[in-house]
């Protein structure tokens, strides 16, 4: 078992990939697919393309407030990988890549961060909750989604994420201690990319690494590089098991490090260290994927500069469809707020539209 | 003297009131190091330290039930929310405790705290960054609360919440937080909590506002003397304990009143401040008292904002409406 032999009270850290993109272990490699390993990295690779045009709408004045997820792709996208359709996804709000791996359209994922709700309202069968602004509240849902799977019999499994700030939050340890103590299949993944906006790591906590916080709540639990797709898939893949077969829930903390500001009002020069970033750049986990790939001869050079063209033209093309998506009707901000919208509702409603005209003359 | 804007007045404030009183600290997510991501804390750490400025854990129960116990044990915490939205995990500890010490200890304990938080829309910002949630800290009784709505007042408010008794949440119009500017004395100052100010004198209808919406009712009242109406408005300033005597003196003068607030409209402050004025002044009443408010619903995201603002035309027609009953 990955969490015995990985034992996070020991400091140990699970890595298959080594920082360059070698293999450290090839006992370790978990069995993927080539199709399943192309997947993963053209994920990434969209969404870290996708991230990056995102930054520049921001600063062109056409993009709303964005959290960028340069540098956690693999941390978001390999878990969800490891993953049977059916499974639920409960996101925080940095974890893209993974949303795209699930399913979502990247115009949904660019609505969102554009300033409209339809962005957050996805297929029902790709099984993903919607972005959770409120730190770390998403870990109760995620231990409730589960338990009603085990309730019902179903053989899926609910895969939450956090960040390294919201493995301070109260709800992080309830929900949790909820999962363990009903033995939900929940797999609650701590992306640790070292901040909480300004505040770092350390002034987050005292645990000589977050994933040792599961222990205490009788979880297996796993310090992972997060950088590494090959050790976060290889992780899941445990934790799912050891879920559907009625063993609880597991705590996995990705190590990795957010490369970009924490959103787009943030200024990470205030706080951050430049040869922090340095270091962590060269950890990048897509170039470490791209060589793991190409060393395989499942990637070329050129076809990597062929996707990365058509994935900046993809994201192009999409934000240009949600910038014509304009405002939101009026009675989209009323609509969803009851079932059936009560009477004194509609009298609202109608006395909003009667302005809204009255103002347009 | 010098310019200050309700940010900047609170920043100075929190630097007067700390070198004044070593009780005072002041901590939250963000608020040591960085100095708060809207800089209301900024340079406090490096003037005073650690122990008394710092970045806690990403917990707003622990912040705020810590801060319960520290002012139980002599300290004068003044705690930052980073948006009023996040209060919720430590809504339990201000609902629950902060506001119930005194008494539950008949007096042996009480807990003098400020709980700031910056509140309200039209910032264009992501979900729970928006709501203006004043009625839910008005509702319990032992908490104040306060929305100043000037740099002046921010500093006066806050120097008088510091130094209060009892627990003051402290509600900041992020909206404004820079858009106000005003000359304001070095030195400290106070404004008494509980007292609305009457910013312009009129004859024939009270407005009440507070926060951000004091500066948009006075776009909205410009040039209305003109057309022949002439409005008395009132900056409300404290929620709770309100000065009611101010609104009812007023109403009992013009004989109208509108409330116009950010927060959704039923169960809100409107309501209360309607009832009361029915209760205080209703034979001088030429109209039903009404208020503009945002409707019912859940503030929508920047796409959908504009049909939940309350804009200095919605304010204008309304009181041309009350004027015509
Ligand atoms: C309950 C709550 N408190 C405060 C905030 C404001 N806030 C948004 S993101 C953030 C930091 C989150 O840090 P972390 O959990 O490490 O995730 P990261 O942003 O680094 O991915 C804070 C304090 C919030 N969204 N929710």
């Amino acid at each position: 078992m990955l969490t015995k032999k990985f034992d996070p009270l020991k400091k140990k850290i699970f890595q298959v990939l080594d920082h360059e993109g070698n293999i450290t272990d090839e006992k370790l490699v978990p069995k993927i697919d080539d199709e399943t390993l192309l997947k993963m990295y053209k994920t990434m690779l969209l969404g870290r393309i996708a991230d990056t045009k995102a930054l520049q709408y921001q600063r062109q004045g056409r993009m709303l407030t964005y959290a960028p997820i340069k540098g956690q792709e693999a941390a978001h996208t390999a878990p969800i990988a490891a993953l049977d359709k059916k499974d639920w996804m409960v996101p925080a709000f940095r974890e893209m890549a993974g949303m795209l791996y699930k399913g979502a359209d990247l115009e949904k994922l660019y609505l969102y961060w554009y300033g409209n709700e339809e962005g957050n309202h996805f297929d029902e069968e790709l099984r993903i909750l919607p972005i959770s602004v409120p730190i770390a509240s998403q870990i109760n849902h995620g231990a409730g989604v589960a338990y009603a799977a085990k309730y019902k019999g179903d053989k899926e499994v609910a895969v939450a994420f956090v960040g390294d700030g919201g493995s301070s939050h109260g709800e992080f340890h309830e929900g949790l201690n909820f999962a363990a103590t009903t033995q939900s299949p929940l797999i609650v993944i701590i992306q640790n990319n070292q901040w909480a906006i300004s505040t770092p790591r350390e002034a987050q906590s005292k645990a000589q690494n977050l994933a040792s916080k599961g222990i205490g709540y009788g979880v297996p639990s796993i310090l992972v590089d997060g950088n590494d797709p090959l050790a976060m898939f290889a992780a899941v893949k445990e934790a799912r098991e050891r879920a559907i077969n009625g063993n609880g829930p597991t705590l996995i903390e990705a190590l990795t490090y957010r490369l970009g500001p924490h959103t787009t009002s943030d200024d990470p020069t205030i706080y951050r260290d430049d040869d922090d970033l340095k270091y962590w750049e060269k950890r990048d986990p897509i170039i470490r994927f791209k060589k793991y790939l190409i060393d395989k001869e499942l990637l070329t050079e050129e076809e990597d500069e062929k996707l990365q063209k058509e994935y900046k033209d993809f994201s192009n093309k999409t934000f240009k469809k949600v910038e014509k998506s304009g405002l939101v009707p009026l009675e989209d901000v009323f609509n969803y707020t009851y079932a059936e919208l009560p009477k004194d509702l509609k009298e609202q409603l109608a006395l909003h539209k009667k302005l809204a005209e009255s103002e347009a003359k | 003297m010098a310019v200050q804007t309700v940010l900047s007045a609170i920043n100075q404030t929190l630097f007067e009131q700390m070198k004044k009183d070593d009780s005072v600290v002041v901590f939250g997510e963000d608020v040591g190091f960085e100095g708060g991501v809207f800089r209301a804390t900024k340079g406090l750490q490096q003037e005073f330290g650690k122990d008394r400025s710092f970045d806690s854990p990403l917990a707003e129960s622990a912040i705020i039930g810590s801060a319960i116990g520290m002012a139980v044990n002599g300290l004068k915490p003044v705690v930052e929310i980073q948006f009023s939205g996040f209060m919720f995990p430590g809504y339990n500890q201000i609902v629950a405790h902060a506001a119930r010490y005194r008494n539950r200890t008949r007096g042996l304990y009480n807990v003098p705290m400020v709980i700031r938080m910056p509140y309200g829309g039209g910032i264009r910002a992501l979900e729970h960054h928006s709501e203006s949630l004043e009625t839910l800290f008005a509702h319990i009784p032992g908490l104040k609360v306060v929305i100043p709505s000037t740099p002046y007042d921010a500093k006066g408010l806050l120097t008088s919440a510091i130094q209060d008794p009892d627990p003051v949440i402290f509600m900041e119009p992020k909206r404004i937080y820079r858009a106000f500017k005003q000359e304001l004395p070095d030195k400290e100052f106070k404004v008494p909590i509980g007292k609305a100010k009457t910013l312009k004198k009129g004859e024939d209808i009270t407005v009440v506002a507070w926060g951000a919406l004091v500066r948009e009712t006075e776009k909205a009242i410009k040039g209305l003397e003109d057309e022949g109406i002439d409005v008395e408005l009132i900056d409300l300033r404290t929620i709770q304990p309100y000065d009611k005597e101010a609104i009812a003196n007023s109403v009992k003068k013009t004989g109208r009143l509108l409330v116009v607030h950010e927060a959704v409209k039923s169960f809100g402050p409107g309501a209360e401040i309607i009832s009361m004025i029915n209760e205080k002044a209703f034979l001088y009443l030429e109209a039903p008292p009404t208020r503009l408010t945002g409707p019912d619903i859940t503030v929508p995201l920047p796409k959908g904002e504009h049909h939940f603002i309350i804009s200095p035309e919605r304010i204008r027609a309304k009181i041309k409406e009350v004027m015509a009953f």
